[in-house]
This record gives structure tokens, C-alpha cells and sequence, in this order.
């Protein structure tokens, strides 16, 4: 097969091709290292502060989409066939601060500035969907970004006088939107690219066939979709992942189908992707969305990735368990599904076989009389790892309970459905009472551990209160809101 | 020029940051931004994995030997002393000998080509030592009879025995006050670049450029003439940088000078987390006493403190805790002891507040204790015990209370807040609401400006007016994103009655302004605005001379304003009137020195007057809880702080508004998690959780007291605002209690420890159920 072994993009104004990238490179330590555009900066190198944020433009199914990321875990290798965009290009041509900018200035928005560069980058982002966002809207985009100097007050009223400066007609970047798309589509040569050293190989398929070969040719490879996982393996634990297999740019593999039956969730998809098609069918969702991570990691990390990493503490697990999501799972030509809870075998260890990948996800329809709550407990509310995650599905059939799905993240070695409690409920009269069983067989079922996150204690305590929130929150008795996010 | 009616960044305007435009545009260079010379070497700390052990040895062959690695620094190395102790005790070495004192101590450094080289050696070495137990907490190291690292404090007036003997009401209760990581965005860097001879100079991130100049000499064996250390600017410090860079500036010294290239050590923010100090955690027993209508009679606490295995600032942190014990409140019988404990952790440091934090808290929990055991609103309680009144302004430390503005303050926010009615509404809708339960408080702060290390007040300026007019401004002073370098020029600018963007304000350095003071303890616009304003007076005076004489007029014909100078009756522009003074030879160039007046402190008595002067603020915040989960939200602050006549009212307020929400961080999710081997397991964003923008209050009311004035001669009578609102956090905290407390009908004092995670708030609602 013919490959090539450059990684193309568009660095700001200038096409750019950067011979033999291996596998572990960051697009941080590329651009500060590199090309010494030493706005972008290493706050963290983790994903979390935001500091790092720059916009990477890629060419989607609906046209050219831009998005913030975190450089700091991006593998340059993946930016192939993309248009990023750093802090030095987004005053204008002539020197004209930015509207984002400008209004950053004109409220004090910036203190020691370390953050500001990250910040500005999320608040452009933004700005470009949405150049008049409501405060909750800011908050949302900089769930990504850590200021510790400003307390945020007048970050947030930054963001909300932009539009008052200018328009994004007036953005040289929304300008060339046109060329710059016309340019990454030339980019695109159908080529797989093979780059990098031996040991430390990064390889990018052609699409999601090619994908499924490259897996039987290296059935060890590190896969690697959004990075934001495995890229701390690089930036924090040093660990080696060549020969690395970058499926994110795999637009066969993003796709969102919505069937009659269901919801079909590409593998590669980005929490972002997912997020409008998911909420319009399950609502509960759309809050429970917005606190995965922050906007940089749900633009980069996929449910795909989120499941197949196997972790006990994923957010997206526990509410697909609850719905009864399927994966499937494909090794070249051969496909499998499996139920999702299936899939998690152990700590650290899944049902999949050397050179096979998930490949979709598929998400049933509701059942009529199906009550569906997500929940997740965490020490700060946004962009926190959970201590607990829920997902409670329960089908209520004239005050009859007639089926539960419960599923518990941060409860056990893995996502694990609670079928003691889910017993517990199941043909009971939807009741105070029942819920309280169900919450006393958690007791019976979990071990949870103490780590830093919550106490042993406090998990199966708050456990067992979220059964009774459900209760409380479902029921036409209660009036008075019962959690925060209804309050 | 143009005629303008006045000066653009005067004093008391909103200037904007002279750094905001290459902030926004990331133009602003940090320390790891500035170009390398070529053969520029990077290194990185090798670090132990036990909290305790006798030290044999470390195998450093796979370390030598890995790829790109040119050498290792171990304490062979260093030809000068291996001692970094900012107090001189000589408790703190570079890299310990003998013993390992905690989980994560550097033990030795890898010089690379590369950073990512010197990284993943530093992870191959094998260090031979045989284990000791470790005490982490100071509960812990108390009990097993570790020592304090430093003198304790005890500050004593009145006569406490007889006055709990014959107490109305005494309680004693016991508070854990978490500790905090600064979390800074820019971590720890330094950057050395040899010269000839013994010659040095060293860029970093630091707040104390002439402490980093000593160690960089203590270490290297050479005189401080040797070593310049420059700052330009730091991403954030907060404290986290006053001592703590001594490590990193002495080993990219060691290693610059030993291998005569460039060396830069920027650690990644796990190392940055584990190796070098936080806030002091503290555990506090407490004992008052009071009368049934909630006044105090008398207070004994016993502090004791985290300090981590060395000094560090821990001496002077734990004394500003008892010093700020008493918050806003006269305590008429009162004995406080600090025990600053020694511990197998990294070692404490600075953080705004410098240990006042944690001694506020604790009065607030007393009053608390008083306010639930009396049944009364605590801001009543509050208002019962404020300095004043015959007899009832004398500190623990015997100074005395002057400026105390509380009682106006306080109730102009009472009424702003619509403290009362709120109050009620929220005792009532904590009666009709099963499972969210809402709380308010509002809690005042005092706090007293100056070091009290008294020779730390002072402070040098260098101005120099070019023949163009333009002017040079340097101080002492470090740019931490405070404004600190802003508010000084339009001091400067003020006092020249020219623009601000004639005055360049340049990087620190200490081969401008030696011997300075950290920039720490709010003290920055205080000391360096003063001593810069005194150098513009030394020109200033040289120049009405000069003109007096020339144009022949008196000296009080002569008048700077606005870009122009007026001599009797002619006029000049600034540039034309400094050229022709620099034609006539006038020295247009001056150093400004300043020292706070007042005070003096007897540490050893307990007495004196360390404070020159106080600040004082209050917030008033509403929570809500989930009573299932303890999850919270602050649905609103209202704040109303003191800031003297401020010197930039816009750069103020966000200073204000950003120590709230860092004291609410410090009191809710920033939580510091060891293990039981002695490993910190939060250390890094990813497990250790400041505010985001979306944990700011719901609403969020922040106002600056614009009627007060500084009593005291401060520059432009303002008043320090780095710390003191900090405290205002506590309004949080506060309100989490009562929120809490709803839960057994306000009968009982949670007792509340913090942070106060969503955990420890459910764990404390359960608590109280079944009270």
C-alpha cells in the first residue's frame, strides 16, 4: 500500500509538513519547542487546566468545524489534515486586538495572564458559535480552564461583552473559512499515513476498513481516539505506546446514526458529537453531558474510548448500562455485539481480543413507562472525575415497578449493573418503600474503596441516596426540587 | 504634546494592567518563554518514594548511563553550603545526606539535552535506605513526641484561669483546617546562565529575587555580588513562590556553573505539587468562655500546625495565626500557643493569609459554638464581641485596635445584603424543604498589614528620566499579576504629572534594587510605591531647583501638571523641560528608599505593635445543600471591602473578587489527600480541585468601601489588598454550617471541618440526624 510518512496541516496562516512524527509528539511541546509560539502554555499537561487550549479545525461531515482542545494531550500526529489555531493568530492582520481579547482587556479579565491565552482561545471558540452566550454558556465553555487569579467575575463579563466590539463577520479567520477548508480537503490524500520512528510508530488508516487492517497487521497497537486518557499515559507515566493507531480523524467512524430502534454512536464520536443526539432522545442526559470533563476533553474524548479504556470511574458507562446499550466490537471483517455491561470483565480487563476495536455503540429507544435519571457525585461539580456515577433506568407499569437497570461507577473494580437492588425493585409497587429496599440491597452488593476522591463510606452512602433521589424526583407526591441541578 | 486638562493612569483611576494587551495575545513572556542560548541543558529532580528512611546511598548508573543524559547533581556537588533554609536555621537541605524526610523529597538532579531526556532518567534511579516510621499530620507527629521546627509562639493577656473557673458558659471543641496547594497556572522554573569568574544569573518565577540572589550564593559558595536574579513576571504565586523556588534556582545554578552552559529546571506539575509547600494544615483546640448573652469572657487555644519536615516560613506562618485568632473580636482573658509541629511532609510555606486564615477561622468557629449554644443569630454574636467600647481594643498582642471601621461596615453590608429578611426566608424555607436545606452567614475580617519580621518593611525604587522625557521605573517589587508594577507607575505618573505610557516599567532585578524584601504579605504597593514615590521626589526637587534658578522665579512658582511644567508664567512640556535640565547637567536619576514607621514586635514578651495598620472587609453568602449527596451551591455573595483610598479601584476589586473565591476553594473542594505511606495523592488538577467559573457565587456583589481612608501615611492613603480578602471566603464555610445545622433545627454547632467537601457536608448532615 502506498503511505506517506509526513503529517500535514495548517499551522495558523502557513501550510506546514513535519516529516516522520512518532507517535508520543504533543502538539504542545511542537508548537512551543518547535516553533516557539510560546503563547500556548503547559499548565498541566494533563487535559485539565486549560492553559494549552488552542482551536484545531477539521473537516466533519456537515463542513469545517473548529474546536477547542487541549494541546497538551493532542498527539501531533493527529492534527493531520487539520487547520490549528494559536493565540498569535487571532489578533488581526494589522495588529487589531480581537473582540474576545479586547473585551478581556477592557474588564480586567486577565491578572497574572498565564491562563489568558488558554481562556481567550475557549472564549473564541465560542464566540464563533455563539457570539452573545448567556453566562451559563461561558461557564460551560470554560469548564476546560483554571484561572486562580481572577475568581472569574470578570472573565465571564469579558465573555459577554465581546459581541459589543464586532462581529465574527469582522474575524479574519471566519473570513477564510472557505480557502482554509478548501486547503485541508487538498490535504486529504487518502494516503494511511505511517510516520514515526520503529519503536514509536504513529499510524493513521484511511478509514475505518483500513482501520480493521492495520489492527490484524498490528494486533498490539495502542488505540488511540480522543487521547485524553492516553495521552497523560505519555505526559504523565512516560509509558510508550508505539505502535499507536489514531482513529479521531476517521469521519466513517463519528458517525451519529438515529434509527427507530435506537441511537447508533460511532466509536470515534466526541462526547460533543454525541451530545445533541443523545439529549434529543434521552433528556436526562443533556445535564449529565455537560459535566464530563470540560469543553476541551468532550471535544476530543469519545463514549467510545470512554468504554473500551475499561475504567471503573468512566462517566458514560454507568447511564449506558442503565439503558441497555450494545457494543460492537470488530476484528478485520468479523463483527460481534455484545451487551455493554458485558464488555467489563474486570479491573483493567475487557472482552476484546487482540486486533479487534468497538466500533459502534447502540443505544436502545426508550421503553414506554421508562423513568431514566443519571447522576454523578464529584468533589467540584464540573470537569471532576466521579466519585460515584448512576444510571437509573426503571419501567413503571400501572404503579407496578416491571424492570430496573441499574448501573454504579466508582462503586466497584467496574461499571457494574446493581442487580440486587435492581431485584429489589423490580414487581414492586412504585413506592418510598421500595426504593428503600433497593438502597439497603446496595449495601448487600458493593465494596466500595477509600481513595482520595470519597470514602468508602460516603460512596455507598450517596449510593443509596440517589436511589432515594430518583424516588423523591419521579414521584408526583414531591414538590419541592430534591437536587441542585431542578432547583 | 497636546494640552491635556490631566494625566492619563493617575492615581485612583481604573487603569487597566500594563500587561493586559500581551496577556490577551500571549505576548507576555514567563520565565520558560525567554529564547535559549544554543547548548542550553535542562534538568530534573530525581525524588524518593518513602516518606522516612536512613539514607545509604543512591545507585545513579542507570540514571548516568540513559539517553541524552550529560550528568548528575547530587550534594557532592555543591561547592558551597547544601542548605536552602529561607530562616537560615540550616534545616533544609538541597538534597538530603543522611536521612529522607518525606514522601517525594529531591534527592538528586539529571542533567540532559533535553528536558524529556533528564525526565525520564530522573525515574531510574534506585536509592538504598532502610525505613523509619513517619508521623503526616500533626496529631500524629505530636504523639509520637516529634519536635516543633521552630520556637513556638504564646501570646497571653488578662488571666484566663480564673476567668474559665468562674465562666457562665464555656465550651471546648477541636477544628481541622485543611491545608491548600497555590496552583499557581505557571509552576516552578528556573533558568541559569553562566558568566565569567564566579558570575551568574538566573531568571525565575520567584517573589523574593534577592532570597533566591543569597541561596543561589549560599549554594554556589560565592558572594551575593556574583548572582543576578531577574523576574519579569510570575503566573501567579500567592505565596508558593516566596521560598520555595531556592531549590530550583540553587540546582540550575549547581549544575550551570559545574557544566558552564545555560540549565533550565522546570519540574511538570505532579513534581511541582509533591516537592515544594502549601498552606499550613492545622488542627486547633479551642476553650471559651461567655455569658449568656454570647460576649466572650475568655479564649484558649492551642494551634498546631503542618509544618512538613523543615521551618521553612512555618515560625512566622503559625504566628500569624495566633496573631489573626482573635479576627475582629476583643477577647478580655486570652492565652494562644502555636506548636509548630514537625512532620514527614514536604515542608509548608507561605500562602495568602501567611497562617491568618486559619486563625480567623477559628474565632468564627467560636462564635459559632456561642451563637448555637445561645441560640442566637451568629452575626449577632458577631457584632456583641467587635472591638470598641471602653476598655475593649486591645489585641492578644497587646496593640491597639485605632481604625476599627467594623461597625459601620458591617451593618452598611447587613442592610446591602438584605441580611435579616434573607435570613428569614431561609429559616423558613428550611422548614417546608425535605432534602435542600439553604444557609447564610456573614462574616467579617480584620487583618493586620506589615511582616512581622519588622526588618522585611522596607523597600527600594530606581527611577531614571531619560533626556527624551521618557522615564525608567524599577523596584523592588514582583509582578505576580496583581498590578503591583500598575499601581506603582501611576504613582510614578502622578507624581511626574505625566501620561503612564511615558514610564517603562521594567523587570525585577537585583542589580537594580538590592536587598529587597519579598513580595508577599499585601505589603507590594505599600513599600515599593512609597520608595519609588521618594525617588521621584529626589528628582522632583532637583529639578524645581534647577528651574527656580534658570527662569529665576521662587520654587513654589514651579507646578508639574498634567504633561507640563508652569514656571511662573511660562510653560514647558515635560520632554522640554527635562532636556533642558539635563543641557544644564541636573542628575536625572534617583534611588527611593521607604521603611513603615511604628512598629515593633517583642516576640519574646508577645508584644508590640507588628501591624502598622489593619484592613478590614465582610461578606455575606447564601448556600444551598443536598442533603443526600452534600452537594452545595453558593447562591449568592454580597462584599464589601476596605481598601483605604485605593490606589486603582478596578485592579482592587479583583484582587477581591479573586482571594474570595481562592478562600472558598481552600474551604470547600481543595481537598489534600496523603495516603498512608506519605504520598500526596492530589497533585495535580486532575485529583486537586480549585473553583471553576462555574462554582462563582450564583450572584455575585462586590463593592469596595469607598469612604474609607487609610488613618495611617500609606501611599495615597490606601490600604494592602493582597491577602485580607481571603478570609471572606469563610462567608461560604459559614453558610455551609448553617446550612447543616437546619438539619437538627439549629440546636447544634456542626463542627464543621474543612474543606468542606460535598463528604464532609453529608457526613456532618448525618452527623446531626441522629444527634
Amino acid at each position: 500500500m502506498d503511505h506517506r510518512s509526513d503529517i500535514r496541516f495548517i499551522l495558523n496562516g502557513r501550510d506546514v509538513s513535519v516529516a516522520e512524527v512518532g507517535a508520543q509528539q504533543t502538539l504542545l511541546d511542537f508548537l512551543r519547542l518547535e516553533r516557539r509560539l510560546t503563547g500556548t502554555k503547559e499548565g498541566c499537561a494533563e487535559g485539565d487546566c486549560g492553559a494549552c487550549t488552542v482551536l484545531v479545525g477539521r473537516l466533519a461531515d456537515s463542513g469545517l468545524v473548529y474546536e477547542p482542545v487541549n494541546a497538551c494531550i493532542r498527539f501531533l500526529a493527529t492534527v493531520d489534515s487539520c487547520h490549528v489555531v494559536t493565540i498569535e493568530h487571532l489578533a488581526g492582520p494589522d495588529g487589531r486586538l480581537h473582540p474576545v481579547q479586547q473585551a478581556m482587556v477592557d474588564h480586567h479579565g486577565s491578572q497574572c495572564g498565564f491562563c489568558t491565552p488558554g481562556i481567550v482561545m475557549s472564549l473564541y471558540a465560542l464566540w464563533m458559535q455563539q457570539p452573545d452566550p448567556t453566562e451559563m454558556q461561558v461557564e460551560t465553555a470554560l469548564q476546560g480552564n483554571l484561572c486562580r487569579c481572577t475568581g472569574y467575575a470578570p472573565i465571564v463579563r469579558a465573555a459577554t461583552a465581546a459581541s459589543r466590539h464586532d462581529s465574527p463577520a469582522a474575524d479574519h479567520i471566519t473570513r477564510e473559512r472557505a480557502e482554509i477548508a478548501a486547503r485541508l480537503a487538498a490535504l486529504r490524500d487518502g494516503r494511511r499515513v505511517v510516520s514515526g520512528p520503529a519503536e514509536d510508530r504513529a499510524i493513521l488508516p484511511t478509514d475505518v476498513d483500513d482501520l480493521a487492517e492495520v489492527l490484524l497487521e498490528h494486533p498490539e497497537a495502542t488505540i488511540v481516539a480522543g487521547a485524553t486518557d492516553v495521552g497523560l499515559w505519555v505526559t504523565k507515566f512516560l509509558r510508550p505506546i508505539g505502535p499507536a493507531v489514531f482513529i479521531g480523524h476517521l469521519t466513517g467512524l463519528r458517525r451519529i446514526e438515529c434509527h427507530d430502534d435506537g441511537l447508533i454512536l460511532g466509536a470515534a464520536a466526541s462526547y460533543s458529537d454525541c451530545q445533541d443526539a443523545l439529549a434529543d432522545i434521552f433528556p436526562h442526559l443533556a445535564p449529565y453531558w455537560d459535566r464530563i470533563a470540560g469543553w476541551q476533553v468532550r471535544n476530543m474524548g469519545t463514549v467510545g474510548g470512554n468504554i473500551a479504556n475499561g475504567s471503573p470511574i468512566g462517566d458514560t458507562p454507568p447511564v449506558l448500562i442503565a439503558l441497555g446499550a450494545e457494543i460492537t466490537l470488530r476484528r478485520g471483517d468479523a463483527r460481534r455485539s455484545i451487551a455493554l455491561e458485558d464488555f467489563f470483565i474486570d479491573y483493567g480487563k475487557q472482552d476484546r481480543a487482540a486486533g479487534e476495536f468497538v466500533e459502534t455503540i447502540r443505544v436502545p429507544r426508550p421503553a414506554a413507562g421508562q423513568r431514566d435519571a443519571a447522576y454523578k457525585i464529584s468533589k467540584r461539580r464540573d470537569e471532576d472525575i466521579s466519585s460515584v456515577a448512576a444510571g437509573i433506568s426503571v419501567t413503571v407499569s400501572d404503579g407496578t415497578i416491571t424492570g430496573a437497570r441499574i448501573a454504579l461507577g466508582g462503586m466497584a473494580a467496574t461499571p457494574k449493573r446493581a442487580t440486587a437492588a435492581e431485584a429489589a425493585l423490580t414487581g414492586q409497587p412504585w413506592s418510598e418503600g421500595a426504593f428503600e429496599a433497593a438502597a439497603s440491597a446496595l449495601a448487600g452488593e458493593f465494596t466500595p474503596l477509600t481513595d482520595w476522591r470519597a470514602s468508602a463510606e460516603y460512596r455507598m452512602l450517596s449510593a443509596q441516596n440517589l436511589l432515594r433521589r430518583f424516588f423523591l424526583e419521579q414521584d408526583d407526591a414531591t414538590s419541592r426540587p430534591v437536587s441542585l441541578a431542578t432547583a | 504634546m497636546k494640552d491635556n486638562v490631566s494625566i492619563r493612569g493617575s492615581v485612583h483611576t481604573d487603569r487597566i494592567h500594563d500587561s493586559a494587551a500581551k496577556h490577551v495575545t500571549g505576548a507576555a513572556d514567563y520565565t520558560d518563554d525567554i529564547p535559549q542560548p544554543e547548548g542550553t541543558l535542562h534538568a530534573y529532580l530525581g525524588v524518593s518514594n518513602v516518606a522516612h528512611a536512613t539514607l545509604h546511598g543512591i545507585d545513579l548508573t542507570a540514571v548516568r548511563a540513559a539517553p541524552g543524559v550529560i550528568g548528575v547533581l547530587t550534594a557532592d556537588d555543591i561547592p558551597g553550603v547544601n542548605d536552602i533554609s529561607p530562616t537560615g536555621l540550616n534545616d533544609e537541605p538541597v538534597f538530603p545526606t543522611e536521612t529522607i524526610q518525606f514522601h517525594g523529597q529531591p534527592l538528586f538532579a539529571v542533567i540532559a539535552e533535553t528536558r524529556d531526556a533528564a525526565r525520564r532518567a530522573a525515574e531510574l534511579a534506585e536509592a538504598d535506605c532502610t525505613p523509619l516510621p513517619h508521623a503526616l499530620d500533626p496529631v500524629a507527629a505530636m504523639e509520637a513526641d516529634y519536635p516543633h521546627v521552630t520556637a513556638p509562639l504564646k501570646l497571653e493577656r488578662g488571666d484566663v484561669g480564673p476567668a474559665f473557673e468562674d465562666a457562665t458558659n464555656r465550651i471546648q471543641g477541636c477544628m481541622t483546617i485543611g491545608g491548600q496547594d497555590h496552583m499557581y497556572l505557571e509552576g516552578h522554573i528556573a533558568f541559569a546562565i553562566p558568566g565569567e569568574d564566579d558570575e551568574i544569573v538566573v531568571h525565575c518565577s520567584t517573589q523574593h529575587p534577592s532570597e533566591a540572589q543569597h541561596m543561589v550564593a549560599h549554594v554556589l559558595g560565592v558572594p551575593s555580588n556574583a548572582v543576578v536574579v531577574n523576574v519579569r513576571r510570575m503566573g501567579g504565586g500567592f505565596g508558593g513562590k516566596e521560598s520555595q523556588m531556592n531549590l530550583f534556582c540553587a540546582v540550575a545554578a549547581i549544575a550551570a556553573k559545574k557544566w558552564n552552559r545555560a540549565v533550565k529546571i522546570r519540574p511538570d506539575r505532579d513534581q511541582d505539587m509533591t516537592a515544594t509547600g502549601k498552606r499550613h494544615d492545622f488542627v486547633v483546640d479551642y476553650d471559651v468562655a461567655f455569658d449568656d448573652a454570647g460576649r466572650i469572657e475568655a479564649v484558649e487555644g492551642s494551634f498546631a500546625a503542618r509544618c512538613g519536615f523543615s521551618a521553612d516560613l512555618s515560625g512566622p506562618v503559625t504566628d500569624r495565626a495566633l496573631f489573626h485568632a482573635d479576627n475582629a473580636y476583643f477577647y478580655p482573658n486570652v492565652r494562644l500557643v502555636s506548636r509548630p509541629m514537625k512532620t514527614n511532609t514536604v515542608s509548608n510555606t507561605a500562602f495568602r493569609g501567611f497562617g491568618g486564615p486559619q486563625g480567623v477561622i477559628v474565632a468564627e468557629r467560636m462564635i459559632e459554638e456561642i451563637a448555637y449554644a445561645t441560640g442566637q443569630d451568629p452575626l449577632d454574636v458577631r457584632k456583641a464581641n467587635f472591638y470598641g467600647g471602653a476598655g475593649r481594643d486591645l489585641t492578644p498582642y497587646h496593640q491597639e485596635v485605632e481604625d476599627n471601621i467594623l461597625d459601620r461596615l458591617v451593618t452598611e453590608l447587613e442592610q446591602s445584603a438584605d441580611y435579616r429578611t434573607r435570613r428569614a426566608a431561609i429559616v423558613d424555607h428550611n422548614l417546608g424543604s425535605r432534602i435542600l436545606k439553604k444557609g447564610i452567614a456573614l462574616t467579617p475580617v480584620k487583618f493586620g498589614i506589615s511582616f512581622t519580621a519588622t526588618w522585611y518593611n522596607q523597600a527600594g525604587a530606581l527611577v531614571h528620566v531619560y533626556n527624551d522625557g521618557s522615564i525608567h521605573l524599577n523596584h523592588g517589587g514582583t509582578e505576580m499579576g496583581q498590578g503591583l508594577n500598575t499601581k506603582v507607575a501611576q504613582v510614578v505618573a502622578e507624581a511626574f504629572q505625566v501620561d503612564f505610557e511615558r514610564i517603562k516599567i521594567t523587570r525585577t532585578t537585583t542589580e537594580k534594587v538590592p536587598n529587597t524584601s519579598a513580595t508577599a504579605a499585601s505589603s507590594g504597593s505599600d513599600l515599593n510605591g512609597m520608595a519609588a514615590l521618594d525617588a521621584v521626589e529626589q528628582i522632583k526637587a532637583r529639578l524645581v531647583a534647577f528651574a527656580a534658578e534658570k527662569w529665576s522665579v521662587a520654587p513654589e512658582a514651579v507646578a508639574f501638571k498634567a504633561n507640563h511644567v508652569h514656571i511662573g508664567a511660562e510653560t514647558l512640556t515635560f520632554a522640554q523641560f527635562i532636556k533642558a535640565a539635563y543641557m544644564a547637567r541636573v542628575q536625572l536619576s534617583a534611588a527611593g528608599f521607604y521603611k513603615t514607621p511604628k512598629i515593633h514586635w517583642d516576640r519574646g514578651a508577645g508584644k508590640g505593635r507588628p501591624f502598622y495598620y489593619y484592613a478590614y472587609g465582610a461578606a455575606c453568602s447564601e448556600v444551598t445543600i443536598d442533603t443526600l449527596t452534600g452537594e452545595y451551591r453558593v447562591d449568592r455573595t454580597d462584599i464589601l471591602h476596605d481598601v483605604g483610598r485605593s490606589l486603582n479601584p478596578a485592579l482592587d476589586k479583583g484582587q477581591v473578587e479573586g482571594a474570595f473565591i481562592q478562600g472558598m476553594g481552600w474551604l470547600t473542594t481543595e481537598e489534600l489527600w496523603w495516603d498512608d505511606k506519605g504520598q500526596l495523592r492530589t497533585h495535580a488538577p486532575s485529583t486537586y480541585k480549585i473553583p471553576l467559573a462555574s462554582d462563582r457565587p450564583r450572584i455575585f456583589n462586590v463593592n469596595l468601601a469607598d469612604w474609607s481612608e487609610n488613618r495611617e501615611l500609606t501611599i495615597k492613603r490606601s490600604k494592602a489588598v493582597g491577602e485580607p480578602p481571603f478570609m471572606l471566603g469563610i462567608s461560604v464555610f459559614e453558610a455551609l454550617s448553617m446550612a447543616v445545622a437546619s438539619v437538627a433545627d439549629y440546636r447544634i454547632c456542626p463542627r464543621l471541618d474543612a474543606p468542606a467537601t460535598p463528604e464532609r457536608v453529608l457526613m456532618a448532615v448525618e452527623r446531626l440526624k441522629k444527634a
